[in-house]
C-alpha cells in the first residue's frame, strides 16, 4: 500500500531528474548513517537501561566541539574521533556512576535528571564557545570531491566515506554485542535486567560500561557531525529530534531497529528537503504517525 | 461511574468525621480539611459540595491576588503577575495530565503555541508581508484558535496514548520538535522564522485589554477557572476514572472503563487549558515565532510544573511564580546570558531532592515541624 506511491515516485523522479534524484539518494544515505551512529548510542542505553537519555543531543554537541578543537589544533582527524568518543563516554560515564546508579527504575526521575542535565551542558558550552558556527574541516585525504562517477559526476570524498563509516560501527556493534561475553551480557539484561543480576552478573559496572559506549558513540558522531553538518546551539535540538525518531519508527532498544529508522528517516529528509523544502518536516512527521499508527512499538520493537 | 459510586461509599465514614470536624472550628476549615485526609487518598474528600473546600487560606489568597494589581506597580502587575498566570495556566494544563493522568506530555506548550499562532494568523497582526493574517473580529479568531489547539492536543493524545509510561515523554517531544521546526522551515502559513508580531490583546467595551490591570484580570479570571475545572474534575466521575486509570490501567479496563477514551479526553481537556493560556501568552509577549514553541520553552514549561509540584493544581501557578522571579531577578546577580545555568541547575536539585517539588518540600517541612498530618493533596 505504501509501497505503489513510493515506486511511483522513484519513476518518476528518476526520469525528471536523475541526477538530482541519486544525490539525493547519497545525501539520505549519508545523513543516515550519521544519523545511526547518534542513535545506536540512544538505543543501545535506553534498551539496558530504561534510560530515555534526553542529554544524548548535548553530548553530541560536546563530542563536537572537542572534535573541532582536537582537530584544528593538532590537524589530526583520527584523534579527534578518538577525543570525541573518550570525551562523551567520560562525561556519561560520571553522569551513570553519580547520579543514575542512586535513582534505578525510576524511569521518569532519570529522564528529568537528563532533562535538567542537557539545559545545563548546552549553556555551558555556549559559555565556553560562544554562539557562532564551528566547521571541522575534514582531514587532506578527504578533502574535495570526487570527480567522474557516471551519472552525478563528482560527489563530496567526505560523505562518501561516511558510508562505509557507519556500516563499519554498524557491524563493530552487532560484533560486539552477539559475539562478546560483554554484548551477551547487555542482551541479557535488555530482556531481563533482574534474572541477569541474579545470576551473579555485576549489573552497575555493565550499565556504567554501557552508558559510557552510549555516550561516546553521540560524542563521535558529533565530531563527523562537526565536518559534515556544524556544530552551533541548537545542533543538540536537531540530532535529539533525529535520535527520538529513529528509535520511535525502528523500535526502542534495538540496534537493527536503528539502522532502519535512521536509513528511513535520512531519506525522507534529504528528499523533503529537496522537492518540498518549506514542508520537509511534514513528511518526517507523517512516517512518525504512519508508523505509530500501525506498528506502535516501530518496526522492530518489542513490548517492554 | 461504578467506582465513583464505590468510592462514594467507601468514603462516606470519613466524610461524616470531617463534617464534624469543621462544625466544631469553622474559622480553621482548610485546615481540618488537611487533618482528615489521609496521606495519598486523593479522591477521599468526594461527597462534599463545592464550598466545603472553600476554607480560610483560599479566602486570603483569593483576596490577594484580587487587591494585587492595586498596589504593586504596572512592571509587577504585568511582567509578573500575568506572566505567571498565563505560564502557570499552560503548566496546570500538564500537571492535570501528568499529575492524574500520569502522562508527561510534553507537547502542552505546542499546543498553546498552535492556539497562539491561530490567533495571529486569523485576527490581525503584522507580519513581514501582512498578507498572512486574515483579520477576523478578535473573538472569532481567538474561539477558532482554542478550538484548532483543542483538536491538535486531542490528536496529539491519540498519538501518544498507544505507546505508554516513558515513551510519552519521547513521542510529544518529537511532536513539540517537529512542530516548532514546521514553524521555522514554512513561511506560507507561519512565516518562518520571523513569526507575527504586533498581536495585540483586543479592545472590550471599552476596556482596553492591553492596559495591565485589565489583561491582569482577564489572565487571573482564566487562571482561576482553570484551577477550578481541575479541581472539578478531580471529583468528578471522569477525573475519578483518570486517577484510577493512572493507578492501574489494566485494572480498569477490567473494570470496563474505556482507557484509551479517558486519556484521550484528558489531553483534550489539558489542551483547551493550554490554548486559552496560549492565547493570553501572545498577547503577553505582542508576538509569536519559532522562538515561542521552540525546545527551551516546551521544557520550561516542565521545568514550571515540576518546580511548584504535580501533586496539587496550585503548584502550577507556585511554579510559574518562582520561574519568572527567577527568570526577572536572577539574571540581575549573574551574567543575564546564563539564565539558562540557573534554571537548569535549580530543576536539577527539585529532581534530584524533592521529587513533589516546592509542595513537596512544603509538606516535608510542615510534618517535620508539626504534628504528622495528611501530605500535600
Amino acid at each position: 500500500m505504501i509501497g505503489l506511491p513510493l515506486a511511483a515516485f522513484v519513476v518518476w523522479g528518476l526520469w525528471d531528474n536523475t541526477r538530482l534524484f541519486v544525490i539525493t539518494l547519497l545525501n539520505g544515505l549519508t545523513l543516515a548513517s550519521l544519523y545511526f551512529i547518534v542513535a545506536a548510542g540512544f538505543t543501545l542505553v535506553f534498551g539496558l537501561m530504561r534510560n530515555v537519555n534526553l542529554a544524548h543531543g548535548s553530548l553530541y554537541l560536546l563530542g563536537g566541539y572537542v572534535g573541532f578543537l582536537v582537530a584544528t589544533h593538532t590537524g589530526w582527524f583520527v584523534l579527534a574521533l578518538a577525543a570525541g568518543f573518550a570525551v562523551a563516554a567520560l562525561v556519561g560515564l560520571a553522569m551513570q556512576v553519580s547520579i543514575f546508579r542512586f535513582m534505578p527504575g525510576e524511569d521518569l526521575r532519570q529522564t528529568l535528571v537528563t532533562i535538567a542535565l542537557s539545559i545545563i551542558m548546552a549553556d555551558l558550552l555556549l559559555w565556553w564557545l560562544g554562539g557562532t558556527v564551528h566547521q571541522a574541516d575534514p582531514p587532506g585525504w578527504l578533502y574535495g570531491p570526487l570527480r567522474d562517477i557516471p551519472l552525478i559526476k563528482a560527489y563530496s570524498k567526505y560523505r562518501l566515506m561516511l558510508l562505509p563509516i557507519g556500516i563499519a560501527i554498524g557491524v563493530a556493534l552487532w560484533l560486539f554485542l552477539n559475539r562478546t561475553r560483554l554484548g551477551m551480557m547487555i542482551r541479557a539484561g535488555v530482556d531481563d535486567r533482574a534474572m541477569l543480576s541474579a545470576a551473579g552478573v555485576n549489573v552497575n559496572v555493565l550499565f556504567a560500561i554501557t552508558f559510557a559506549i552510549g555516550a561516546g558513540l553521540a560524542g563521535f558522531g558529533g565530531v563527523i557531525g562537526a565536518v559534515e553538518l556544524s556544530m552551533a546551539p541548537g545542533e543538540d535540538v536537531r540530532l535529539l529530534l533525529a535520535s527520538l525518531i529513529v528509535v520511535i519508527i525502528g523500535g526502542m532498544g534495538s540496534v537493527v531497529g536503528a539502522a532502519l529508522g535512521a536509513a528511513i528517516l535520512g531519506l525522507a529528509e534529504t528528499y523533503g528537503l529537496a522537492y518540498a523544502p518549506t514542508y520537509s518536516v511534514v513528511f518526517t512527521f507523517v512516517i512518525l504517525i504512519l508508523v505509530l499508527a500501525f506498528r506502535p512499538r516501530g518496526f522492530l520493537g518489542r513490548p517492554a | 461511574m461504578s467506582a465513583a459510586n464505590w468510592r462514594n461509599t467507601m468514603n462516606a465514614g470519613a466524610g461524616r468525621a470531617l463534617m464534624r470536624n469543621q462544625g466544631q472550628t469553622p474559622i480553621s476549615m482548610g485546615e481540618g480539611v488537611g487533618t482528615a485526609v489521609l496521606p495519598g487518598n486523593r479522591g477521599l474528600s468526594l461527597n462534599f459540595g463545592f464550598w466545603r473546600h472553600i476554607g480560610a487560606r483560599h479566602v486570603v489568597v483569593l483576596l490577594f491576588v484580587l487587591a494585587y494589581p492595586w498596589f504593586a506597580t504596572p512592571f509587577f502587575t504585568f511582567q509578573i503577575g500575568a506572566q505567571s498566570l498565563a505560564l502557570g495556566l499552560i503548566a496546570l494544563s500538564l500537571t492535570f495530565l501528568g499529575g492524574y493522568g500520569g502522562m508527561i506530555s510534553l507537547a502542552q506548550m505546542t499546543v498553546a503555541g498552535i492556539a497562539g499562532y491561530g490567533v495571529a494568523i486569523f485576527g490581525a497582526a503584522s507580519a513581514a508581508d501582512a498578507t498572512i493574517s486574515l483579520g477576523w473580529p478578535s473573538w472569532v479568531a481567538v474561539l477558532i484558535s482554542i478550538v484548532i489547539a483543542t483538536a491538535g492536543a486531542a490528536f496529539i493524545g491519540w498519538l501518544s496514548v498507544r505507546t505508554e509510561g516513558i515513551y510519552t515523554i519521547m513521542i510529544t517531544l518529537a511532536v513539540g520538535v517537529a512542530f516548532y521546526y514546521l514553524c521555522l522551515q514554512n513561511y506560507s502559513v507561519f512565516n518562518g522564522f520571523q513569526g507575527f508580531q504586533r498581536v495585540h490583546a483586543p479592545e472590550v467595551f471599552g476596556v482596553n485589554l492591553r492596559e495591565p490591570i485589565p489583561f491582569y484580570y482577564l489572565a487571573l479570571l482564566c487562571s482561576l477557572a482553570g484551577y477550578f475545572l481541575v479541581k472539578y474534575l478531580l471529583r468528578a466521575p471522569f477525573g475519578i476514572a483518570l486517577q484510577g486509570i493512572r493507578d492501574n490501567p489494566r485494572r480498569m479496563h477490567a473494570l470496563g472503563f474505556n482507557v484509551t477514551a479517558h486519556r484521550i479526553a484528558a489531553y483534550a481537556v489539558a489542551g483547551v487549558m493550554a490554548a486559552v493560556g496560549g492565547v493570553l501568552l501572545v498577547w503577553y509577549n505582542g508576538l509569536i515565532g519559532p522562538g515561542s514553541v521552540g525546545t527551551s520553552w516546551i521544557i520550561n514549561i516542565l521545568i514550571i510544573a515540576v518546580l511548584g509540584g504535580m501533586r496539587h493544581p496550585i503548584g502550577a501557578f507556585l511554579g510559574a511564580i518562582v520561574f519568572v522571579l527567577l527568570q526577572t531577578f536572577a539574571i540581575d546577580v549573574l551574567d543575564r546570558e546564563r539564565f539558562n545555568l540557573v534554571i537548569g541547575a535549580v530543576f536539577l536539585v527539585i529532581v534530584l531532592f524533592s521529587p513533589d517539588g516546592l509542595l513537596g518540600w512544603w509538606a516535608g517541612l510542615r510534618s517535620k515541624f508539626s504534628t504528622p498530618r495528611g501530605g500535600v493533596r
